[in-house]
């Protein structure tokens, strides 16, 4: 492997690449401290033209940007906006005008964009200093300095990742961080049913809202730490029901002496096959009232004598719903096994069966260990689907019955359909934030633990 | 020792074909409603008395009060065609770079997308909303739709767990053959990895283009009352509603019927290539 090292130097690192930011500032010259500043000097000053012709048109953009909008949004995000819509009396006219008020949701919604674009800019900052600096080593150690049409080979071979990942972050960032980081943000005002705007301001409230739900008493708290309880209920029951169930499933389909096995697996991926919300609807209106299973227990069968209603007692319903989650989860379960179960290396099991191994030494020494290893990741990432498993209880039950005793829940509300509830339906945007935090401190207490402590995350190499 | 095989085959086929009827009939239960000549909602019986058509023609008759069945299926279909197109390249390229490449941001990146992953999805819809209309993607029905597509693929690059897991099952020295041929990265993996990885790419294909045939939390607060621009998932949940329900119920029936044989024509072809290429992919 001698062959493919580079040639190490007297640094620290072997490549310019490898050298932190600290580093490339200390040893940098002086073009190159200026690069932090002024982007893409070190670059033009050294005929990469094209290269310091982007970083400087990033640098002049966002100043723009800035000057023009960035400051006083960010000054607003502070406030939160200060001048309230005002009835006016217009003596023309004759009639009452709106004065065009602050808006304290765009005051925060353009402040997060403004700290995020700062924060890309400093990112890139620190891309122009490595830049420079790389480009200044090579110049002294008598390197070739690569030129565009080097750039544009490299992102086939070493940055190819940053080609491939670039598109995928724009939409992350815009998609899910800036919304997200919006949406925590809220956690911390006022902005409920009350404080809508443009009507209304809202203001930051520090932690009162998390308060409410601590509280030794009120209805938040009595609301949350029962919603909270069955939330975590559903989610073991789900997973653990669906995983199991799938993986048995898909070795009864797999086994040898199985015939048909394509007719099998058909069966089970119609289920899949229709979208969910057609198979929860009609799941709801067969456990109705007047539904199917109450007609065949009455009708057909006269086990009883009035129909059940499953989705008013609150435990039945909790018990019906998770067998009906059985019913959908197992088909996907037993759909993502099959295809690794046939990937685990066949000589794997050549040898066990040669050292005289029965099939259920197999099964535990063999393939658990290779299925634990692979979808770890993936039962983890169905733990956090189920505890956020929005459409499984709102097309059943609809989180109902209802509960008088708490605020806009339902005894089989899980914390998402309650979020639901409160920032669609009641406005209550706010509260429903901290669910949302909320749920996450459980989410990531939970599993980041377990997934830190798994082999596929320690040792991914493993069965490489 | 024959026998005894003999005895465990024949439990096994009776389970899995009480397994089956078990998760068969339901669905067989939604195609008899979509054929029931009786309207109304609720019966008393399941096996409906008197079979019909009608329910289908009915749904391409323009005669439901603004509900276009037609149109509904067409912007899903357009919908969910950009959906598989966008997410399912962004799925395999950041898994790919996850599995494969050594980059300084790889760990860190892993552990951003988990973290993201434990928010609930919809937690932040409401900001999402206001961004898209900020950016004045809600004026239009169309530059609705490109919203809706922006919305359901765009943090697709978060869902790379199962297809890492796939690559990562691919041994390194089918790569390290390559680049010893002289190939470069991005050609080992058009090339090399691509194609041994059919049954990953189908899943994530298929799981992408079905999300906006499902979805209608998103479909229902983008698009609010605008009913032409409906997807199919708010528009059959319309017929739900309490003023249609008592006419549309089996109509509402056999548009479910009607949206499950595309997706489920296209599970039979996925499958049979998922099988294949697992199996046919690297064999130990």
């Amino acid at each position: 492997m001698g062959i493919f090292n580079k040639k190490k130097t007297e640094h620290r690192f072997s490549k310019p690449s490898d050298a932190t930011i600290g580093q490339c500032f200390a040893k940098g010259n002086a073009i190159t401290k200026a690069s932090l500043f002024v982007f893409g000097l070190g670059n033009l000053l050294n005929k990469q033209i094209v290269r310091g012709v982007a970083f400087l048109a990033i640098e002049i953009g966002y100043l723009v940007y800035m000057i023009t909008f960035g400051i006083g949004a960010l000054g607003d995000m502070v406030t939160l906006g200060t001048a309230m819509q005002e009835e006016v009396w217009n003596d023309e006219l004759g009639i009452y005008e709106y004065t065009l008020g602050d808006n304290s949701m765009l005051c925060l919604l353009f402040g997060v964009t403004t700290v995020m674009l700062t924060i890309a800019v400093v990112f890139f900052a620190c891309m122009s200093l490595k830049s420079a600096f790389a480009t200044q080593y090579r110049k002294e150690k008598g390197m070739k300095v690569p030129t565009f049409r080097d750039d544009l080979h490299s992102i086939k071979e070493e940055n190819l990742h940053v080609v491939m990942m670039a598109f995928p972050i724009v939409g992350v960032l815009v998609f899910t961080i800036v919304p997200l980081i919006y949406t925590i943000l809220v956690a911390f005002t006022n902005y409920d049913r009350d404080h809508q705007p443009p009507g209304n301001l809202f203001d930051w409230v520090g932690l009162d809202n998390f308060a409410a739900f601590f509280a030794t008493s009120g209805k938040l708290a009595g609301t949350f730490w029962p919603v909270l309880g069955w939330t975590l209920i559903w989610a073991v029951f789900a997973t653990v029901t669906c995983y199991v169930g799938g993986l048995v499933l898909a070795l009864l389909i797999n086994r040898k002496g199985t015939r048909i096995k394509g007719f099998w697996r058909f069966m089970f991926v119609i289920s899949i096959a229709v979208p969910q919300f057609v198979t929860l609807l009609s799941m709801k209106t067969i456990f109705a009232g007047g539904g199917p299973i109450n007609v065949l227990l009455m009708d057909e069968w006269k086990l009883i004598d009035s129909p059940i209603y499953f989705f008013t007692d609150p435990t039945l319903a909790k018990i019906v719903i998770i067998c009906i989650n059985f019913w959908i989860g197992v088909p996907f379960t037993m759909l993502s096994t099959t295809g690794i179960l046939q990937n685990i290396p066949g000589e794997l099991y050549e040898a066990a069966k040669i050292d005289g191994a029965n099939a259920f030494t197999i099964f535990w020494k063999i393939t658990m260990p290779y299925m634990i290893f692979v979808m770890t990741p993936n039962l983890i990432t169905s733990f956090t689907g189920n505890i956020n498993n929005f459409n499984v209880i709102y097309l059943l039950s609809g989180g109902g019955p209802t509960n008088v005793n708490y605020y806009f829940a339902g005894d089989t509300d899980l914390l998402v359909t309650w979020l639901y509830k409160l920032t669609l339906e009641q406005k209550d945007y706010n509260l429903g934030a901290v669910i949302g935090i909320l749920t996450f401190i459980v989410l990531a207490t939970v599993s980041l633990i377990t997934y830190r402590n798994t082999a596929s995350y320690k040792d991914e190499g493993a069965f490489q | 020792m024959k026998a005894k095989r003999f005895i465990t085959n024949t439990a096994c086929h009776i389970l899995l074909a009480v397994l089956s009827v078990i998760w068969v009939l339901p669905i067989v239960y939604v195609v008899l409603t979509s054929l029931r000549k009786e309207g109304g909602s609720y019966k008393s019986y399941i096996i409906p008395k008197e079979f019909t058509l009608d329910n289908y023609v009915n749904l391409f008759k323009n005669n439901l009060g603004g509900l276009d069945f037609k149109q509904w299926f067409l912007n899903t279909l357009v919908i969910a065609l950009f959906t598989m197109l966008i997410s399912g390249f962004m799925v395999i390229a950041v898994s790919y770079c996850m599995s494969r490449l050594r980059f300084k941001m790889r760990k860190p990146f892993m552990n951003v997308a988990l973290i993201l992953g434990m928010f609930p999805g919809f937690m932040s819809m409401f900001a999402i909303y206001y961004i898209l209309k900020g950016l004045g993607f809600l004026e239009t029905g169309l530059l609705k739709q490109i919203a809706l597509i922006l919305c359901y693929s765009g943090g697709a690059g978060l869902g790379f767990y199962m297809a890492k897991g796939f690559f990562d099952t691919i041994p390194k020295t089918i790569d390290e053959a390559a680049y010893i041929d002289g190939a470069s990265k991005w050609e080992t993996f058009i090339h090399i990895t691509l194609p041994m990885s059919k049954p990953i790419i189908t899943h994530t294909l298929l799981t992408a283009f079905m999300g906006p045939w499902t979805d209608y939390i998103f479909a229902k607060v983008i698009m609010g009352q605008d009913t032409r621009y409906y997807t199919i998932a708010i528009g059959l949940w319309t017929m739900l509603e309490k003023e249609y329900i008592q006419t549309y119920y089996t109509q509402f029936y056999a548009g479910c019927v009607l949206i499950s044989i595309p997706i489920s024509i296209l599970f039979l072809l996925t499958q049979k290539c998922y099988v294949e290429g697992v199996s046919g992919a690297v064999k130990g």
